[in-house]
């Protein structure tokens, strides 16, 4: 496994989708490739910061909009 | 079957989620809301459907993404296209100098991305074109499966990975760009 194998799988290896005998090969090759490794962990990182930063507030009026329309009560409100 | 009196207790922690991936889809705040109320009747009437012990948050992002495509945009066809030639794998890597520096032993620099403000990052995800943009919204936003995707959205495996693929080069191309343009970083990638 040279250094473009194991990049051109690194997202196949981040989603999980590899065979054992893949991913163990593509963790060898990490473990003695800094570079390869830190793209790795940049591509890890990058998609916990994304998921992170993609989060919205849910408007409070909308949150009771649906809770009345599905016939839930609406917890009370957070008093401060 | 699901229990109807269940539904409330089930389905409502999934709403912040569901509405932030509305506003991804429809890039409208007032759209957003409609699109989720909506995905909350659809569910609620629907929800002796479910079956009891599947995956309830899969099964609300079918219903969102189906709603979504449905009244708020006209059918398309045709795949989009987007030119990918000049795109690496590792591109925001690579130009962020990583290669370089953990060749020389240093750590890669993901500050830039933590510096990156919550408003480029979504915008650049909401500037994907559509497919790449649910395709990627469903994976590294709510960390869907490839199976989980295909059945929300009704299309093989192969096709998610490819969406996935260049939605995710995409998306890095894009955060490049933005980063650039908002001085966290500077100059035209490696080798500087």
């Amino acid at each position: 496994m040279d250094c473009n194998d194991a990049i051109h799988q690194i997202y196949h290896y981040l989603d999980g989708v590899l065979t054992d005998d893949k991913r163990a090969a593509i963790a060898r090759h990490l473990d003695f490739c800094p570079p390869c490794s830190g793209g790795y962990h940049f591509e890890v990182e990058l998609r916990i910061l994304i998921a992170q930063k993609c989060r919205d507030e849910v408007p409070a009026d909308l949150r009771k909009r649906i809770a009345e329309a599905i016939g839930h009560e609406p917890p009370p409100e957070p008093t401060l | 079957m699901a229990d109807p009196a269940t539904f409330a207790e089930q389905a409502m922690p999934f709403m912040g989620p569901l509405y932030s991936a509305a506003l991804r889809m429809t890039r409208n705040p007032a759209d957003a809301e409609d699109l989720v109320q909506e995905t909350y009747l659809r569910a609620y009437r629907g929800f002796e459907g479910f079956k009891a012990g599947t995956n309830l948050k899969a099964w609300l992002y079918r219903i969102l993404t189906n709603t979504y495509i449905n009244q708020y945009r006209a059918a398309k066809r045709r795949p989009d296209q987007v030119d990918l030639d000049d795109v690496e794998d590792l591109y925001l890597y690579r130009r962020l100098g990583g290669m370089e520096a953990a060749a020389a032993g240093r750590s890669p620099e993901t500050e830039v991305l933590e510096r990156m403000p919550e408003s480029d990052v979504k915008e650049a995800l909401e500037s994907l074109p559509e497919q790449f943009r649910i395709a990627v919204l469903l994976a590294d936003v709510e960390g869907f499966a490839y199976k989980e995707i295909a059945e929300i959205l009704d299309i093989p495996i192969g096709t998610v990975m490819s969406r996935l693929h260049r939605g995710r080069k995409l998306l890095q191309k894009r955060l490049w760009d933005f980063a650039v343009e908002n001085g966290l970083a500077t100059g035209t990638g490696p080798g500087r």
